[in-house]
Order: C-alpha cells, then sequence, then structure tokens
C-alpha cells in the first residue's frame, strides 16, 4: 500500500446475495365477488360501468375512466374469443419447454377487457387470433378462489 | 373532513381474518437472486479485509480520509484513488443493543451493532460493525475497541472477516 | 421565479390499519375519490397525476407508480411517481406544486398509498435491502439498528433520557384518539406504558416505535385563478425544500439532521419566513420513532439543539400549546403507511388551516403551518409550508 488499483483490475469480483421479498396478498372487496364466484360456482363475473358503457373482467371496485363504484355484477363467457396468442418456448430461467406453452388473451363473450391465460388442447398451428375458446375450470375440491381455478382455456364446443 | 364523512373507508382484517380463509389471499415469493459488481474502491476493501487490513480512501482535494472506501468523492466530485490502509482500532460513536433479529424473531442475548470511528479517518466517517467480547451493560459511546479477525485462512474477503470489534486493554 | 401559486383545494384519506382488505389500488381509489369529492371535482377536471409510494417491495409490486395508476385517476391522463423513501409523502409537496407552479396543468390529483401487510410475514425484513448489499448486509442489520444507533447518539450529544423522549410518544398516541382514521389512538397511555414496553433495540423500545400500516392519502392542488373558483378556502403552498445528505449514513452526524434544515431554509426563504418559531403555528414533523421528531424540530429550527425535549415537557407541543406538534396523532398515533402517513400531514395542515380539523383542531386561527418527512437511508428531507395568505 498505497495500491495501484489498475493492477487488481482482474480480481474484481461480485458479492452475491438475494433480497427476501415473500408476499401475501388479499384479493379485496371486488376480488372476494369474483374469486368465490369461481371457487364455489365457476361462474366468472365482470362488473359494468353504465356510464362508460363498459364491462370490466375480472370485475373491479371501481370505473378507472370516470372513478365510478361499480356495483353492477355480470356474468360473463365461458366462452370467448381469442383476441391475442403466444407459443412460450422458453421457462423464467431460459430453459426449453417441451411441449411449448400457449398463453393467450381472452375476450370473453360479454366482457369489454381481456383475460389473460393458458390455452390447451389445441395446435400451434391452429392457436390463432378468432378462435373460440372456452374456460375449463378445475374441479370443485381442488378450487381455491384463485386464478388458477380456471385450468385453462380450450376450444370451444 | 372530521365533520362531515360519518365513516372512513378501509377494511381492517384481524391475522385469524386470513389464517382462516375468510378472506381470500395469494401468497408470493420474489425471485431476486444478485451478483452485485463489488467495484474498484469495495473490490480493494474486500481484498484489503481478507489481508487483515482496514483500507480507507483519501481525498487529496479535501482532505478527508473516508472509509469504505469510494471510487469519488461525494463532495466534491473528484476521483478518489488514495487508498491507504487505517488502524482497525477506533471509537464506539454510537451502539445499540438489539433483542430482534432482522426478520423480527427475538433473541436472549443481545446483538450490539455500532458505528465505529476508526482511527485515521476524518470524522464523521464511522463504519458500521457490530461489538462482542464486552458484557452489554459495560458498553459506552466513547469506548476505544479494536477488530477481532477471524483467522487468515478462514476469511473470505467480506465484512465479515472481521467477527467483531471489542474494547480495547488498557495499558 | 414566474411561477404560478398553487393551492391545495381538497383532500382525502382511508382509515390506517395494521390489515387492509382493500386491494392497494382499491385503498388508493377511496382517498382519491374522497379527495376529488371533497372538493365538487370528477376526473375530468383533473390534468394531471402525481403518485408517491415507498419500496416496491412492500406492496409487492412491481413498479407501483403503474400500478396504482388507474386507483389514482391516472387513466389516459400524465402521471409521474416519485419516491425518496419515507421522505415521499411530504416531497408530495413540491412534485405537486412542480406540476401546477410550472404552468402545466391547472388541476393535480396527488396521491400516496402503501400496503405494507402484503410484505409477509413482516415488513422489517423489506428494509433489510436498504443495507449496502456488500458493506453492510452481511452483518444482518435489521432497520431498527439505525434508529437505535441515531436515538443513541442524540441522547448522548445532548444529556437527554428516554424518558424525556417517551413524552413524544405519549403526546402523539393521544392526540390520535380524536383522529377516526388512526390506528393507535390511545387516550389513557402514560411515559411509564413507554418506558416498560418491550426492548427492541435498545434504547429503541415497542411504543417508541410507529406501527406498520396499511392505508391511503390523496390531496387536490390546483392553480391561483382556478382554486379560488374551487373553493372559497384555498390553502396555499407558500414554499417547499428538500435536501440530500451522503448516502454513506455512517458517514453523518447522527446527532443533528442538517440535511432537515438545508431542506427547511429553503423552504423558509420561498415562504419569505425569517423567524420560523413565530411565524409556524402548527407543524407535522415526521415522528416514525419519538426521537425523530425532537431531532426534526431541531433540524427544522423550531427548537435549539437539544432543546426540543424541553418543549415537550413544557407543554409548548401540545395540541393547546404555543406550536402544536402532530396534532394529527402523527405516525405514532395515526399510523404510518409510509408514504400515506407524509401526505397525511399534509392533508392535516390543510384541515387545521381552515379549520376543519374536530376534535384536533389547534385553538386560535393558525395561518401557516409546516410538514416535513424524513427517508431513504436516514438523509432526506422534504419540507412543505402551506398557510391561508396566498403568496404574494
Amino acid at each position: 500500500m498505497p495500491l495501484d488499483p489498475t493492477l487488481h483490475a482482474d480480481d474484481l469480483r461480485a458479492w452475491y446475495g438475494s433480497m427476501p421479498v415473500t408476499s401475501r396478498y388479499t384479493v379485496g372487496p371486488a376480488g372476494e365477488r369474483f374469486f368465490r364466484a369461481m371457487k364455489d360456482a365457476a361462474r366468472i363475473l365482470g362488473t359494468r360501468c353504465g356510464r362508460c358503457n363498459l364491462t370490466y373482467v375480472p370485475g373491479r371496485l371501481f370505473c378507472e375512466r370516470c372513478f365510478d363504484e361499480l356495483t353492477d355484477w355480470t356474468e360473463v363467457g365461458p366462452s370467448g374469443t381469442i383476441e391475442a396468442v403466444t407459443v412460450v418456448h422458453l421457462d423464467l430461467d431460459g430453459a426449453l419447454l417441451e411441449p411449448p406453452v400457449l398463453m393467450a388473451l381472452v375476450r370473453l363473450d360479454g366482457a369489454d377487457t381481456v383475460l389473460y391465460h393458458r390455452l390447451s388442447g389445441v395446435d400451434v398451428a391452429d392457436a390463432k387470433i378468432g378462435l373460440r375458446v372456452e374456460a375449463a375450470f378445475r374441479r370443485l375440491e381442488d378450487r381455491t378462489g384463485s386464478i388458477l381455478d380456471i385450468s385453462h382455456f380450450r376450444p370451444a364446443g | 373532513m372530521t365533520q362531515r364523512i360519518a365513516s372512513y373507508p378501509g377494511t381492517a382484517l384481524s391475522e385469524e381474518d386470513i389464517e382462516r380463509g375468510h378472506v381470500l389471499s395469494v401468497h408470493d415469493q420474489l425471485r431476486a437472486d444478485y451478483a452485485w459488481d463489488a467495484g474498484l474502491a469495495i473490490g480493494l476493501y474486500l481484498d484489503g479485509l481478507k489481508a487483515g487490513v482496514i483500507l480507507g480512501v483519501r481525498c487529496r482535494r479535501c482532505d478527508r480520509t473516508v472509509v469504505p472506501p469510494r471510487a469519488f468523492c461525494e463532495q466534491c466530485f473528484a476521483p478518489m484513488d488514495a487508498f491507504v490502509p487505517l488502524a482497525d482500532v477506533g471509537i464506539v460513536n454510537t451502539f445499540s443493543l438489539c433483542y430482534v433479529t432482522w426478520d423480527v424473531k427475538r433473541i436472549v442475548e443481545p446483538l450490539i451493532p455500532a458505528v465505529i470511528d476508526l482511527d485515521g479517518t476524518s470524522p464523521p466517517a464511522g463504519i458500521m460493525h457490530l461489538l462482542g467480547g464486552v458484557v452489554p451493560d459495560r458498553v459506552h459511546i466513547g469506548m476505544r475497541v479494536r477488530a477481532v479477525w477471524k483467522p487468515a485462512r478462514a476469511r473470505q474477503g467480506a465484512i465479515t472477516d472481521i467477527r467483531y470489534f471489542k474494547p480495547l486493554r488498557r495499558g | 421565479m414566474s411561477m404560478r401559486r398553487v393551492a391545495v383545494v381538497g383532500a382525502g384519506m382511508t382509515r390506517f390499519v395494521r390489515r387492509a382488505m382493500e386491494t392497494p389500488k382499491e385503498l388508493a381509489w377511496h382517498a382519491s375519490r374522497m379527495a376529488l369529492d371533497s372538493c365538487g371535482l370528477t376526473l375530468n377536471d383533473v390534468g394531471g397525476v402525481c403518485i408517491g409510494s415507498a419500496p416496491d417491495a412492500f406492496d409487492g409490486v412491481h413498479m407501483k407508480g403503474e400500478y396504482l395508476s388507474d386507483g389514482s385517476g391516472a387513466w389516459g391522463k400524465p402521471v409521474m411517481r416519485s419516491y425518496v423513501g419515507g421522505g415521499t409523502g411530504v416531497f408530495l409537496g413540491p412534485h405537486g406544486w412542480y406540476h401546477v407552479a410550472s404552468g402545466l396543468f391547472d388541476v393535480v390529483l396527488v396521491v400516496a398509498e402503501e400496503k405494507m401487510s402484503s410484505f409477509y410475514p413482516h415488513a422489517q425484513a423489506a428494509f433489510l435491502t436498504i443495507f449496502d448489499h456488500t458493506t453492510e448486509r452481511p452483518l444482518e442489520p435489521n432497520l431498527l439498528w439505525i434508529f437505535a444507533l441515531e436515538m443513541n447518539r442524540y441522547m448522548q450529544t445532548y444529556g437527554i433520557s428516554k424518558r424525556d423522549i417517551a413524552q413524544v410518544a405519549v403526546k402523539n398516541k393521544r392526540n390520535a384518539a380524536d383522529h377516526p382514521c388512526a390506528m393507535l389512538g390511545e387516550a389513557n397511555i402514560t411515559v411509564e406504558d413507554v418506558l416498560n414496553s418491550e426492548v427492541l433495540a435498545w434504547p429503541v423500545q415497542r411504543l417508541d416505535v410507529s406501527p406498520v400500516s396499511d392505508g391511503a392519502v390523496a390531496i387536490v392542488m390546483a392553480a391561483e385563478g382556478v382554486a379560488e373558483r374551487i373553493t372559497d378556502r384555498p390553502v396555499w403552498v407558500q414554499g417547499v425544500g428538500w435536501n440530500l445528505d451522503t448516502a454513506y449514513w455512517t458517514n453523518r452526524d447522527l446527532a443533528y439532521p442538517e440535511y432537515v434544515e438545508r431542506a427547511a431554509r429553503m423552504a423558509y426563504e420561498m415562504a419569505g419566513v425569517r423567524e420560523p418559531r413565530k411565524e409556524i403555528h402548527v407543524v407535522e414533523p415526521y415522528d416514525p420513532f419519538d426521537y425523530k421528531e425532537l431531532h426534526h424540530l431541531e433540524g427544522l429550527l423550531l427548537a435549539d439543539r437539544g432543546k426540543a425535549p424541553e418543549l415537550t415537557a413544557q407543554g409548548v407541543t401540545a395540541r393547546n400549546g404555543a406550536m402544536p406538534v402532530c396534532p394529527s396523532g402523527g405516525l405514532l398515533g395515526v399510523g404510518n403507511p409510509i408514504t400515506a402517513a407524509g401526505l397525511m400531514k399534509v392533508a392535516e395542515l390543510f384541515w387545521q388551516l381552515r379549520g376543519e380539523a374536530g376534535a384536533r383542531q389547534v385553538p386560535g386561527t393558525p395561518e401557516r403551518g409546516l410538514a416535513q418527512a424524513w427517508g431513504d437511508l436516514m438523509q432526506v428531507g422534504t419540507v412543505t409550508i402551506l398557510g391561508t395568505q396566498r403568496p404574494s
């Protein structure tokens, strides 16, 4: 010492660590209504804003456009139309997914917004915008009040 | 405000409400693993610790010696490259007797975190570390302390290469 | 400066609770909606939106500004999120003021939200990452260390006792008993209760600390010429200030918050305040820990160094004292959903200066108030001064 920093450039190191973030989210009053309808009755509910003439899915507490509280709950789906779809070949760590996973934006019948979910039971070549699909619910005893109570969407009919 | 509004929004839940499923909830864990580049100044600091030396850095323009070392002076913005070894002896600037861990678990024997002003630095220029080898009641601000190092072969270039600081014996 | 004058014209808040059922954006919507309703505006009147929130890790939502945007009325609007740690709530004063004073917007909605209960099991762990990952985190620090170390240094430097400091917790928790949104209001709490509470990190004990909380607060700010049409009692932004000290927290004077003084001087100069002790009539300094209120009063030049405890002991800072401090009940009493708690202080000034604070109303007719917050790694000071007089 004193040290010449340039002599040590090859020795530069990284320090390894993580951010220990663990979360528990409540679903909120609108979420209670939406998720319990899926869990208990395999129904998908939206909320309608009369002023803006929009039906939001999942149902929300308020309209983001006019700020009104939304109290008009309405059932949508379970059928809908693919608005967009992608074929996922890599998982979060970059490993190959075999077979690839289809993820889609589904506009449920009666809704103005789209729902992001898995698409299964269809060849990749047939997974196209405009495809008619329907929600495939898990069995009652397997449903927990989660978005995965819908296991996936599949071709309608 | 207060006079006109009868009730305020916001619904308080108890832990039980959630645990017993009175309301729905979802658990998740963020995956956030990092390799933080130490950079030049802290890289040298870690090298120094491995060698049993606490390295500071002097700003030639401000005539100020600080620790941990840094690549530039945040006061005058000049580069800082005059790395200097400091004594591993200093003064307790402040301390705490802490009875909870970082994740809020209670412990019986307190941890004694402290800010220590090392000899040769330009105060305020302390570092945070732990005190040890001392009865908690005896710790006081102004106490002289010395670093207790891990054995050389166990050191890995980390702030924990110093196990803790302990009171300096007189004489 | 050729800036427009800016006023606060409306405010709203949710209750502060340990665990809210509502999602963060639902809390934000409740507060935002109440703020707009309070001054008879709708989203159509809002030109831009200013959001403040603390680390994304609390709510467990990445890009929290974007996440909160719909609940903050930002659909289809220019929106900006600011974040200076715990200082953010009061930083929303300058943040919103800038948006309007600049001439860019006539009316802005300013929203702060925090849902700390989403961090499970305990939000304390989220603070681990504020310490330097390489030189400090291996020592497994917890957030209490910083406060305990600073409090001890403050006590030692000026010969202040824990009993002196505990009076602040008592005052604020008692004040909070009159706040309809408060989480820890206790009309009968005593200094002994504080001194006998569980020791967490000596000298910090359980009742020296504000609680982990969920909640949201919103205010509406409007330009001169517009504000007077919205309300006949606009409360004007007279001064704003903010300042940062070094990010090396162990390289600072822990007994005195220099950065708070710098922020305060900036705001006083803008407000034309020359004698703050006479000209500030109600104060809402940041009080996440009881000693911090004292620390900050000194940094704000509202008390001599080391003498803020005497003001507390003499009742000067009581709600009916000569200089009421935290008449809301502060973070110690109302609760501490970080950013929302800071903006709550600005909202409290709005209500106090309009004479609308109900049971919390300070006596007389206060004309000027100051809110201050602090945060990041203990080195940011943010100040907002509101007053009934339109700045000249």
